[in-house]
């Protein structure tokens, strides 16, 4: 058992951090649910892809460097440690990509990870439908045979991204009146400008368009975009769903960066007297650290070969309450200014922490809601009956 | 990197866990809570023979040196099995010696604690030294001095009954000074770190135990173990749990090599682990309902055991104070 990185992954992380150094904006960008900050972070999102710092794990023929699992994991930390923006490039990058690693074909991955990886093209998710949250096998929108492709018609919501991206991905069924409900569903991609796609920009609890309705109608999808075999869209979607839960949506460089600022900000605001805030500075220290080796000893396996199933779903409980319990404490420690929304003059750190606490809140409820992960916890590691929810 | 344990290292668990699950370790604590220690001594003797208690010995005094990671995976099974006795409190003074670099007093008792023939309580976090009714030597630190004794006043009872507080009495001088002071310092460490790998067992016992309650145990017409609330709770329970141990483990790397961030680490670790299996406990007594409120059920044994572990050699503020102690640009 060791903590040891080797001598080039050591060089990787001080190339990585050089890069960011000169790079990073040194004011915060605006946020990337807002037209302008969106627009700011496209632009950034190229430069991190003209230099192929966009996703450093791919293959280098599709715009990646070819990084293992570790230095993934090493750049996110200098990445988070130097302050730099939101990943606006994130659902394509984390979620979709992996999907058409695994089950694209080759022609789809030229024609759509270049552009992914140079951030011309933003990728929004169409996973959730008025009907269907976390329990996506309830899915209804339809995806009906057509010549050279198919017709995409029902209503997507909850979209991240949606309101300013350029193309999206979901389920669609495309077999009625299957027998189990999971069944004949299928794995599209569309653009969000074709004809027939009208998007709603729906308010987040600050107002900000942070995800849209998506409403379709005939929407012509050729056969060139679906993912797998139609009809096996359940199954090629779900190692996508265990990315968004598991390792991929929030590297622990995230919140061993913010629980490293939380630190210097009790520093800079507590009472030495007020140990009830001290432990929770504290608890949040602990956690990112636990949570930042709990990834090494999954890397760690995954290296090895085993595969990771159920435990994708402890992931996702820990950090999204980590995350909340993070960012609460901190607006505990900014007092009044705790109060402020990210885009007032006066919010501390350019409403960095205001910003984020309105993201953690998200967090137990997206990519499969805590309640239901908790389910898959107590069903598949702890071997707990099925029992209605 | 490879933060995983070796083949060998999960070999060594398993091997512990086979024989002290063959042992039966409920009646030699009930024996043990009650002033009988021979039972519980022969446990110890058994794990002895397997080498648990000479991984924080010198090689040159019959150990095979400090190797903390292996104290861990043993430690987790000592308290998956709630093995009675100053468990920690013996490694940490294995661990004092062994640093204190005084030949004699080394000599005189790390070869005991080898071979599992000298049980050794060491006192410095506070009042009452553990279980020295039934040690062969306490070792008492006050600031910078400490005194080797074998005598105590009353037994007080605790909150878990097969720990037995007593306040040392006088003794002799060992040794003072600044190599006391370091030698203590290091010896915390090695306490809080067996302590938080006796939690993680303990807590996962308490959450199996749990488990297969719930699955047997019917309400409604349905096992309760198939309704949400009771679920949810025992994922809770297994995250922190699991989320506890690699602290754990990264605590045990950093004392193998001495690591500047040694101390922080052992304290964030104890915390976690600490503050998990305590939850474990409330949450096994929870679901076993007035069952687990007896002293009958084998498991309360485990359940009294989780707070005081908790407590022991640095309440969780005084480790959380110790997580956040060091400067910003510090390790």
């Amino acid at each position: 058992m060791d903590l040891d990185v080797t001598d080039a992954e050591e060089a990787f992380r001080g190339e990585a951090r050089a890069w960011l150094a000169a790079h990073v904006p040194a004011t915060p960008l605006p946020s990337l649910e807002t037209a302008e900050g969106f627009a700011a972070h496209r632009a950034w999102e190229r430069r991190l892809g003209a230099d192929r710092w966009s996703a450093v794990s791919w293959p280098t023929e599709y715009g990646g460097r070819g990084a293992s699992l570790l230095e993934w994991l090493i750049f996110e930390e200098e990445y988070y440690a130097a302050g730099a923006p939101g990943r606006v490039g994130q659902n394509g990058i984390s979620l979709l990509a992996p999907t058409l690693f695994a089950h694209g074909t080759e022609e789809q991955r030229a024609r759509i990870l270049r552009p992914m990886a140079r951030g011309e093209e933003i990728w929004a998710q169409a996973w959730s439908e008025p009907e269907a949250g976390s329990d996506l096998a309830s899915l209804r929108s339809t995806a009906v045979r057509t010549d050279g492709g198919w017709l995409l018609r029902g209503q997507k919501t909850w979209s991240s991204r949606a309101a300013f991206a350029d193309r999206a991905f979901g389920l669609f069924r495309s077999q009625p009146g299957t027998p189990r409900p999971h069944q004949g569903l299928t794995y599209l991609m569309f653009p969000l400008d074709a004809p027939g796609v009208t998007v709603r920009p729906i308010g987040r609890l600050d107002g900000k368009p942070a995800f849209a309705e998506l409403f379709l109608d005939e929407v012509f999808v050729p056969d060139a975009d679906v993912i797998g075999e139609p009809g096996a869209g359940w199954r090629v979607a779900m190692s996508t769903a265990g990315n968004e839960r598991g390792l991929t949506l929030r590297s622990p460089g995230r919140f061993t960066a913010a629980a490293d600022r939380l630190t210097a900000l009790w520093r800079a605001n507590a009472a030495p007297s007020d140990t009830a805030l001290r432990d929770r500075v504290a608890d949040a220290v602990i956690g990112a650290r636990a949570y930042q080796l709990f990834t090494y000893a999954n890397a760690s396996r995954l290296a090895s070969g085993e595969a990771l199933g159920a435990e994708s779903s402890l992931n996702k409980v820990f950090w999204s309450e980590l995350d909340i319990a993070l960012h609460e404490t901190a607006l505990d420690l900014l007092g009044p200014y705790g109060a402020l929304a990210d885009d007032a003059d006066d919010a501390p750190e350019h409403g960095s922490w205001a910003e984020g606490y309105t993201f953690s809140l998200a967090g137990p409820i997206y990519a499969g809601t805590n309640e239901i992960q908790r389910d898959i916890i107590a069903e598949r590691l702890l071997g707990l009956p099925k029992g209605r929810r | 990197m490879r933060f995983l344990l070796t083949a060998e290292q999960r070999e060594f668990g398993r091997t512990l866990d086979g024989m002290l699950g063959a042992c039966g370790t409920p009646s030699a604590i009930r024996a043990w809570a009650s002033g009988d220690a021979k039972p519980g001594r022969e446990v110890w003797a058994r794990l002895a023979a397997a080498g648990v208690f000479g991984l924080a010995v010198p090689q040159e005094h019959d150990g095979s040196g400090l190797l903390p990671v292996e104290l861990t995976v043993a430690f987790h099974e000592l308290g998956r099995h709630a093995v009675p006795g100053p468990l920690a409190e013996t490694v940490a003074a294995a661990a004092f010696l062994g640093r204190l670099g005084d030949g004699a007093a080394a000599a005189a008792l790390l070869p005991g604690i080898a071979s599992g023939t000298a049980v050794v309580s060491l006192c410095m976090d506070g009042p009452y030294a553990l279980d020295a009714d039934a040690a062969d030597a306490v070792l008492t630190v006050r600031d910078d001095t400490v005194h080797r004794t074998a005598r105590h006043g009353p037994v007080q009872p605790c909150a878990d009954p097969a720990r037995r507080l007593a306040r040392p009495l006088d003794g002799v001088l060992l040794a003072r000074g600044p190599a006391v002071t370091a030698a203590a310092a290091h010896a915390l460490d090695i306490a809080r770190l067996a302590t938080a790998a006796q939690c993680l067992g303990l807590g996962r016992a308490l959450l199996d135990g749990t488990v297969s309650y719930v699955k047997e145990r019917t309400q409604f017409g349905v096992p309760i173990g198939s309704f949400q609330a009771v679920k949810h709770r025992l994922a809770d329970t297994l995250i922190a749990l699991e989320f506890a141990r690699p602290l754990v483990h990264a605590a045990a790397l950093a004392l193998a090599t001495d690591a500047p961030a040694a101390a922080r680490e052992t304290a964030a670790a104890k915390v976690a682990a600490g503050e998990a299996a305590y939850a474990a406990a409330r949450t096994a007594l929870q679901l076993h309902g007035a069952l687990g409120y007896t002293d009958e059920l084998d498991l309360s044994l485990w359940i009294r055991k989780a707070r005081t572990l908790r407590d022991a050699w640095g309440t969780p503020a005084e480790c959380r104070a110790r997580v956040l102690a060091d400067p910003p640009d510090g390790n």
